[in-house]
């Protein structure tokens, strides 16, 4: 590989981390749109009952409404703390 | 009864108003009865591009509080005939426009002419709402560039969604993406976001791109859309994108960058 050659495969990656980092945000909010607008307080409220039993990190609780035909689907993922 | 057009981007200085001036001016070259109306209350920019800022006398949130009437607001174009503009306010109170206001004036200007473009404020607020929410065609300005894309995104959820046409369940707006500022040779090193790029990623039809371009800079200097300035890359590329626009098939021309001696020679 030659010098010049070294600086672009560098900068080939800088608009492929671009684009990869704009699929994962875009998807993710447009999972989020659509008139859910009580997720992110549901989302609050389930930590909040979790932690009464676990000790969990902030952003333990993920939530999302999935459609699939003509129902929608709540999802649900709780990540609890490595056990030792 | 006139379609109406915003020019909307989410992310702001991406070329909203440089747009919306070209877009009108081509529109009306083109021989259709154009207004360009600027929604951007408190700022105030587009006269300033269109080159008749010393003719504005009253303005859009005049003609909603009853101040002035539609005919007393509007400013005829002294270049190109059938284009006008309604130049926004330059009043600090971000309320001045309101929903009936925008609906009554909209209306009014859809009875006489055949275009009537919005040049929509930076932001997804109040003011950028009120642009598209009349809007049967968006113009979606977009750089290639992370933020500018998302916030792209964030437009096109709120086109689908926060739009008359969407709560009324009638046909969608109809999207159609521009990016601008696009530098074919830094694309070409992959430095930048591709146009492929960017349209996989908002999948949306794509009606033209504009290069990064000193002509655009020079036209706003003199107060001329770009589009008028036939001889220079960014006013061809918005001449192509009108004639898309009205339906014509034009080849994307300024995708890979013209190389000159220098790029011949560290041609890898
Ligand atoms: N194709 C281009 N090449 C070079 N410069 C450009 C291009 N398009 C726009 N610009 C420059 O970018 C700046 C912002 O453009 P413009 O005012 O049209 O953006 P805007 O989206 O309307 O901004 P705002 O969100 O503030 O209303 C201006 O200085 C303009 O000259
Ligand atoms: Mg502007």
């Amino acid at each position: 590989m030659g010098f010049l050659d070294y600086f672009r495969s560098e900068k080939k990656r800088s608009a492929s981390l671009a684009k990869e980092r704009l699929q994962v945000i875009v998807a993710r909010e447009r999972t989020n749109r659509g008139g859910a607008d009580y997720l992110p307080a549901l989302q609050q409220d389930i930590l909040e009952v979790i932690r009464r039993y676990i000790a969990v990190d902030d952003d333990a609780v993920r939530i999302q409404v999935e459609r699939e035909g003509d129902c929608e689907v709540l999802e649900l993922n709780v990540t609890l703390p490595e056990t030792e | 009864m006139a379609r109406i057009v915003v020019v909307t981007s989410g992310k702001g200085g991406v070329g909203k108003t440089t747009t919306s001036a070209a877009f009108g001016a081509g529109l009306a070259r083109a021989g259709y009865r154009t207004v360009v109306v600027d929604f951007d209350v408190g700022l105030r920019n587009l006269d300033l591009i269109m080159g008749c800022e010393r003719r504005v006398v009253y303005d859009f949130v005049n003609v909603i509080n009853g101040e002035a009437n539609l005919n007393q607001a509007l400013i005829r174009d002294k270049r190109v005939e059938g284009l006008e503009i309604l130049p926004a306010s330059q009043t600090r109170d971000k309320d001045a426009l309101t929903f009936e206001g925008v609906e009554s004036v909209l209306n009014a200007l859809a009875e006489t002419h055949d275009y009537v473009v919005c040049d929509s404020p930076a932001g997804i607020e109040r003011g950028a709402h009120l642009a598209m929410y009349f809007a049967d065609d968006a113009l979606v300005v977009t750089n290639p560039e992370v933020s500018s894309v998302r916030d792209s995104d964030r437009v096109l959820g709120l086109l689908s969604s926060k739009t008359r046409r969407a709560e009324q369940g009638e046909e969608p707006v109809k999207e159609h993406l521009v990016v601008t500022r696009y530098a074919a040779s830094r694309v070409g090193k992959g430095e930048m976001l591709s146009m492929e790029d960017i349209c996989e990623i908002l999948s949306i039809d794509l009606l033209g791109v504009v290069p990064e371009s000193t002509a655009v800079l020079n036209a706003s200097n003199a107060g001329v859309p770009v589009i008028m300035e036939e001889k220079t890359d960014a006013g061809q590329a918005y001449d192509d994108l009108v004639a898309r626009y009205l339906g014509e098939e034009r080849e994307h021309r300024f995708l890979t960058e013209k190389k000159g001696l220098f790029g011949r020679l560290f041609k890898g």
